[in-house]
């Protein structure tokens, strides 16, 4: 109660208890589905508290120096002073290790949690009006943690990060007409470059996490302002919000959340290696590193490296190096449809009304449909940018396994997209048919030795 | 209302004492002695020790198949002439020969076939059927594995892999793990070649001890950071990411989730 008199005194100063009180009642829909973004949030606050702690360690300069700490393989040896101060960071800076772990892991937890939220989203059509500016909001999100992934996977400028860089470099210089004057200006010359770690950084320590962090701000208060969206459960309608409070259910529900997903953030870091550099070496551009991947989430855009046959076209004086197509046309493409997904499906559907109600993907074949054949393309890709691990654990050539995929990208989605939208029609069909969604049936097995449905009460 | 209430206590528990002991863990392993000895490496057989007579009698009756009777090779395997003890010595040491795969594929490795004396024995004949290198006697130097680091990232990894777990090479054709590979089969391969492998012939006996010298520390000394996941990179990390951490927060998120007011009926 002490603490009465000095909230009445901020109040009375800031008037912000009618603020709080109505932020304290906002409504929770009450589903497991609505925490996935939440799982990135939290993601997101442990790479800010880790990133903190490596940035007072790392140095920013690709200046050669010997290095003579405790690594014996590496001691004696030339390396960049930014590899340098990670091996410091890895072996001699007290908890640095179990720091750069955490940090890295909770990057590919952070992604992969942006995209299960947005995979949530997309098939519920949740980005339907009114929507559709925190849908965009978000595809921004994605595109800043993309980067973030890239330049901070960059920064120890050890041999498989470098080997990234000059796969990035090659696709930048393919770019008709700008390409190399833009691979030039991001790079400050011709690979490899004394100038991109330091350029790197700027960007991963500052420029992107501010865009990043104040994106998740709109997107959030942008949430708040226009309520949350549910499911068609129980009291639910298009013109209220059927949940609990934030205080008291929301808040231990996402604190729990929170410190669980740190738990298990910390057990990887802790216990399970990740990018052990020691073992890659410094960067070294005579040498390349095999098998040589870049993170997950950035795999598919390799692996479209990887599939696309080697096709240089040349018309009208013209030449399109073969990565453009693969590298920077794909993603483009696959970036933009993404983007405009919710008004080509307005316009597609002429369905413009307002939608609080989600739906269940059932509801909506052919979105379904589409974005389970988009969902193979990427995971196909993504296969595509390890078919050099993935032939080694099958024990087949990594020939055969390029063309096995080349076939798969064309076929398999097709496929997905057929059975996909088969399925959800006889599921939606039968329950129009029955006119309700049928919930289990029980049963009681009788003395003769049949069954019998019990009537549900 | 009660019944779950405990188990959730008990995974929040649990995956609490987990993070922590985690995170005091690889501080420990970072720090363990990188100054413990290089396992010496075992000698082989000098050419000379084995009894070349009774290496030809098992000789025919085991390899004149596809080597042919006096090692001249056939339709089925190549001449052995002028191969040297030491791409005898190393393919029947690793378990390479004798070749029981279907043909055109790759010898890969297996328990040896034959005894040390026979394997002798063999090496002997092998050996005396034209000039080829000896087996080489790699020495193991703790000051080397910085060198030897050096060499085998530029000249070993980009088939066997940074951190010697095998590779796929072009072909259908795998780069094999080194794991089990003794100091002096590495220095052999190194001489010989053998499979798809580049002969490094070229490199100077001083440079293949230090490669040797690395793989042997990467053989035994400790791997900082928890548990190995493959040491190939992106590929098992990014499937752990997703499995293993994913697949716990989802967990939890599907218990903090659930309706906790009770069966939704």
């Amino acid at each position: 109660m002490a603490a009465e008199p000095m909230l009445t005194w901020i109040d009375e100063r800031l008037g912000l208890a009618a603020w709080a009180r109505a932020g304290l009642r906002k409504v929770f829909p009450d589903h497991w589905s609505f925490l996935l973004g939440e799982v990135a949030l939290f993601c997101l606050v442990v790479l800010v508290l880790t990133g903190v702690f490596l940035t007072l360690f790392y140095v920013p300069d690709a200046t050669s120096v010997t290095y003579s700490g405790p690594w014996a393989p590496l001691r004696g040896q030339s390396v960049s002073a930014a590899f340098d101060s990670v091996m410091r960071l890895s072996f001699e800076v007290r908890a640095g290790l179990v720091m750069r772990q955490i940090h890295h892991w909770a990057a590919l937890v952070f992604v992969a949690a942006i995209v299960v939220h947005l995979l949530r989203i997309f098939f519920t059509g949740a980005f339907r009006r009114p929507r559709e500016i925190n849908w965009l909001v978000g595809i921004g999100l994605l595109l800043l943690a993309l980067a973030m992934g890239i330049t901070g996977y960059s920064l120890p400028d050890d041999l498989l990060s470098g080997t990234g860089l000059r796969v990035i470099y090659s696709v930048v210089i393919a770019i008709p007409f700008i390409g190399p004057y833009l691979a030039f200006l991001v790079f400050g010359g011709e690979f490899p470059t004394t100038e991109i770690v330091s350029r790197l950084f700027v960007f991963h320590v500052m420029l992107l996490p501010a865009l990043l962090i104040g994106g998740v701000l709109v997107h959030l208060a942008i949430l708040v302002r226009q309520k949350h969206s549910q499911y068609a459960l129980a009291g639910a309608t298009e013109e209220n919000v059927v949940g609990r409070a934030f205080w008291p259910s929301q808040v231990f529900k996402s604190t729990g959340l929170a410190i669980l997903t740190a738990a298990v953030l910390a057990l990887l870091g802790g216990l399970i290696q990740i990018n052990p550099i020691w073992a890659y070496g410094p960067f070294d551009a005579t040498t390349v590193s095999s098998p040589a991947q870049p993170d997950w989430y950035a795999g598919w855009l390799d692996g479209a490296l990887r599939l696309f046959p080697p096709i240089e076209i040349t018309a009208l004086g013209i030449t399109i190096p073969s990565p453009f197509i693969p590298g920077v046309l794909l993603p483009g493409i696959a970036f933009g449809v993404m983007t405009l997904w919710p008004f080509l499906e307005a316009w597609a559907t002429g369905d413009h009304a307002e939608h609080q109600l989600l739906d269940g993907p059932r509801e909506r074949p052919l979105r379904t449909a589409f974005g389970v054949a988009g969902l193979l393309v990427f995971v196909i890709l993504t296969l595509a940018g390890g078919n050099d691990v993935v032939a080694l654990v099958f024990a087949v050539p990594v020939e055969a396994m390029t063309n096995i995929l080349r076939v798969a990208i064309v076929a398999v989605p097709l496929l997905g997209f057929g059975i996909t939208y088969r399925i959800c029609r006889e599921l939606y069909d039968r329950r129009e048919a029955t006119g309700e969604r049928r919930g289990s049936v029980r049963l009681r097995r009788t003395a003769a030795g049949g069954f019998e449905e019990i009537e549900p009460d | 209302m009660d019944g779950p209430m405990p188990r959730l206590r008990l995974l929040a528990l649990a995956l609490l004492a987990a993070g922590a002991v985690g995170a005091l863990l690889p501080g420990a392993m970072a720090t363990g002695s990188q100054s413990a000895s290089l396992r010496a490496g075992s000698r082989s057989s000098l050419a000379s020790d084995g009894d070349v007579n009774a290496g030809h009698a098992v000789f025919n009756a085991r390899c004149a198949t596809c080597h042919g009777d006096t090692g001249q090779g056939t339709a089925l395997g190549p001449s052995l002439v002028g191969v040297g003890a030491a791409a005898a010595d190393f393919e029947l040491r690793t378990g390479r020969m004798p070749f029981n795969g279907s043909p055109g594929t790759q010898a890969v490795r297996k328990p040896p076939a034959f005894d040390d004396a026979t394997i002798r024995n063999l090496v002997a004949y092998v050996a005396a059927l034209g000039t080829g290198p000896a087996i080489p006697e790699p020495r193991l130097d703790t000051t080397a594995v910085s060198a030897g680091q050096h060499l085998f990232i530029a000249n070993c990894a980009p088939c066997h892999g940074a951190t010697a777990r095998g590779g796929a090479v072009g072909g259908g054709a795998l780069a094999p793990p080194l794991d089990a590979a003794t100091p002096v089969q590495v220095a052999e391969a190194m001489l010989i070649g053998p499979g798809e492998m580049p002969v490094f012939s070229s490199l100077s006996e001083t440079d293949r001890n230090a490669v040797v010298s690395y793989v042997a520390y990467l053989q035994t000394q400790p791997d900082p950071g928890g548990v190995s996941i493959g040491g190939i990179g992106p590929v098992p990390e990014g499937f752990v990411g997703w499995v293993l951490g994913l697949g716990l927060i989802l967990v939890v998120v599907l218990v903090v989730g659930r309706d906790w007011r009770g069966s939704r009926a």
